[in-house]
């Protein structure tokens, strides 16, 4: 997305200075996205490519539900299907809206090695700003959803901006648009989780015992929020992680060895400088010439001896 | 190509040529590789262009990087060859820091700090070359899951580290021992530099009459 300087950023990656925040009376967004409301008919997908004028590769039908079979560099939402047999032997099919879920505490933001090229808004929105992007694909292993996909085109990792152009001027994402169950709603985040909590005890009403909210505590919460019928498995829903958090491994590339790595590259390089002023170069000597001349010409004597 | 009359060879002219392509690889993969590891650093991308042109450009220097220190391992293995004579030279380390090289023990044609650079550098350059492939998002980001990226990534950083250390100590070295900057951009060392840091190897030469840099070569490689 292009970089919206109407909103104002909290967050910018490879960045150490604050970001520029002076237009900070933002309200928190959310998109609550009612999995239990969802008819699966797509149009939030069209909706997506209508706004932001994407229009992915057709391709082969791979025997499934899923229209393209996986998310792509022109498909930041796709509704994914899964079948479910629960307990009392009745089929459910569970139908995902998938796509970004504008983690509070961003994987891919934290992994990006680039200065600027994702970025949070104070609205909580993470957006990639594709000019800034140089196509290493850290973004991809610090993203606890696996969603960013690198184009192979022009080497820019692209996902759902939650429509921050529409947003920052006052508009709803374009998916939220076209709903047209009201499977997806967009608000401020308070307000989505008081919907939530109301159509969640309508779920529970209705016999869905373990309906809930599903806003991960592991990644601060996110700005795209589930109901889920059966939030106590969110694995059944195509593999929605159950706690998804930042792999400690990320964590470990992107925390301790940064400042360890850069501790132990100055001292080195001071360790050098201070050995150079102490101990002084290490000069070969006339001394050692005679001592070398001396056995060379020993050698060729005793040499022209032999001979 | 000639050395000057009464001096010893201790790198013959391919052994430089193909020594400075791998330096120049590696100080370049070490700029590149920086800017992408801490922000501190990104500024180094504009050496290469652009950011974007950068992280195209590190997994190929890669690539030549490896393939040139082939070169060097197939011709300095052998003498980097671990001996006794290493253990006693280690032991002497802080007279070598000191510059009382005469009490230090002597040594053939590479002391124990310059094999460890050798060994450390041969063990970790593989290691970079195989994770690097398997971050190398242009041809290999599909191939591999994400979470084995992660952890070639991760080991990729920390090994890189490791063979800048280890440059750093190689640098410096060089810079510290007068006349082994010579000895890697012209070729030839003075006797006395050899009789002071490569005792063992300096007499193996004189035995033979070899001209250097290893007993068994010719002196059809320059004109006394």
């Amino acid at each position: 997305m292009a970089d919206l300087q109407s909103q104002d950023y909290i967050r910018r990656s490879a960045t150490n200075l604050t970001p520029p925040s002076a237009r900070h009376h933002e309200l928190e967004v959310a998109k609550l996205i009612d999995v239990s409301r969802c008819i699966g008919c797509k149009a939030c997908q069209s909706a997506c490519m209508e706004w932001n004028n994407l229009r992915p590769e057709m391709e082969e039908f791979q025997g499934a539900y899923e229209n393209p079979h996986d998310l792509n560099p022109g498909t930041w939402t796709l509704m994914r299907f899964a079948e479910y047999e629960d307990e009392q032997g009745n089929l459910e099919w569970l139908i995902r809206k998938d796509g970004c879920m504008h983690c509070e505490d961003p994987g891919c933001l934290k992994a990006c090695p680039a200065p600027g090229a994702i970025v949070q808004y104070a609205n909580g929105i993470v957006d990639f700003i594709s000019e800034n992007c140089i196509g290493c694909g850290y973004c991809v292993k610090g993203c606890p959803f696996n969603i960013p996909r690198i184009s192979a085109q022009d080497h820019k990792s692209y996902k759902c901006t939650l429509c921050s152009d529409r947003v920052g001027v006052g508009l709803e994402p374009a998916c939220v648009k076209t709903c047209p169950t009201g499977a997806i709603m967009f608000g401020s985040k308070d307000d989505m989780k008081d919907w939530a909590g109301e159509r969640i005890a309508e779920l529970k009403e209705r016999g869905f015992q373990n309906a809930g909210l599903y806003d991960p505590p592991e990644v601060g919460g996110t700005h795209v929020m589930y109901v889920l019928h059966h939030a106590d498995k969110p694995s059944l829903y195509s593999g929605l992680p159950d706690k998804p958090h930042i792999s400690a491994l990320v964590g470990a590339w992107k925390g301790f060895l940064k400042p360890v790595a850069l501790a132990g590259l100055a001292f080195a390089a001071v360790g050098a400088f201070v050995h150079s002023i102490v101990a002084g170069p290490n000069e070969t000597t006339e001394e050692d010439e005679a001592h070398a001349r001396l056995e060379m010409e020993k050698a060729k004597r005793e040499g022209s001896a032999k001979s | 190509m000639s050395y000057p009359k009464g001096t010893i060879v201790r790198n013959s002219t391919l052994t430089r040529v193909n020594h400075w392509i791998t330096g120049l690889c590696f100080v370049l993969l070490t700029l590149s590789g920086l800017a992408m590891f801490h922000p501190v650093f990104f500024w180094l991308s504009n050496l290469f262009g652009s950011g974007q042109w950068m992280r195209a450009l590190h997994p190929w220097l890669g690539v030549c990087l490896i393939v040139s220190f082939l070169g060097l391992f197939i011709q300095f293995w052998r003498d980097n060859l671990w001996n006794r004579d290493d253990v006693e030279w280690a032991k002497s380390l802080d007279k070598v820091l000191d510059n009382r090289e005469e009490e230090v023990p002597p040594v053939g044609r590479f002391n124990a700090g310059q094999k460890a650079v050798f060994w450390g550098m041969a063990l970790i350059i593989p290691v970079l070359f195989v994770t690097g492939i398997l971050i190398w998002e242009v041809y290999f980001g599909g191939a591999t899951s994400i979470e084995t990226q992660r952890v070639a990534v991760l080991i990729h950083s920390m090994a890189a580290i490791g063979a800048i250390l280890i440059w750093i100590t190689h640098v410096y070295a060089a810079l510290w021992v007068k006349g082994s900057m010579r000895a890697m951009l012209h070729g030839w060392v003075t006797p006395g530099w050899a009789h002071r840091h490569h005792r063992k190897w300096f007499r193996s030469l004189v035995a033979s009459g070899s001209p250097g840099p290893t007993p068994d070569s010719t002196a059809k490689f320059r004109e006394h």
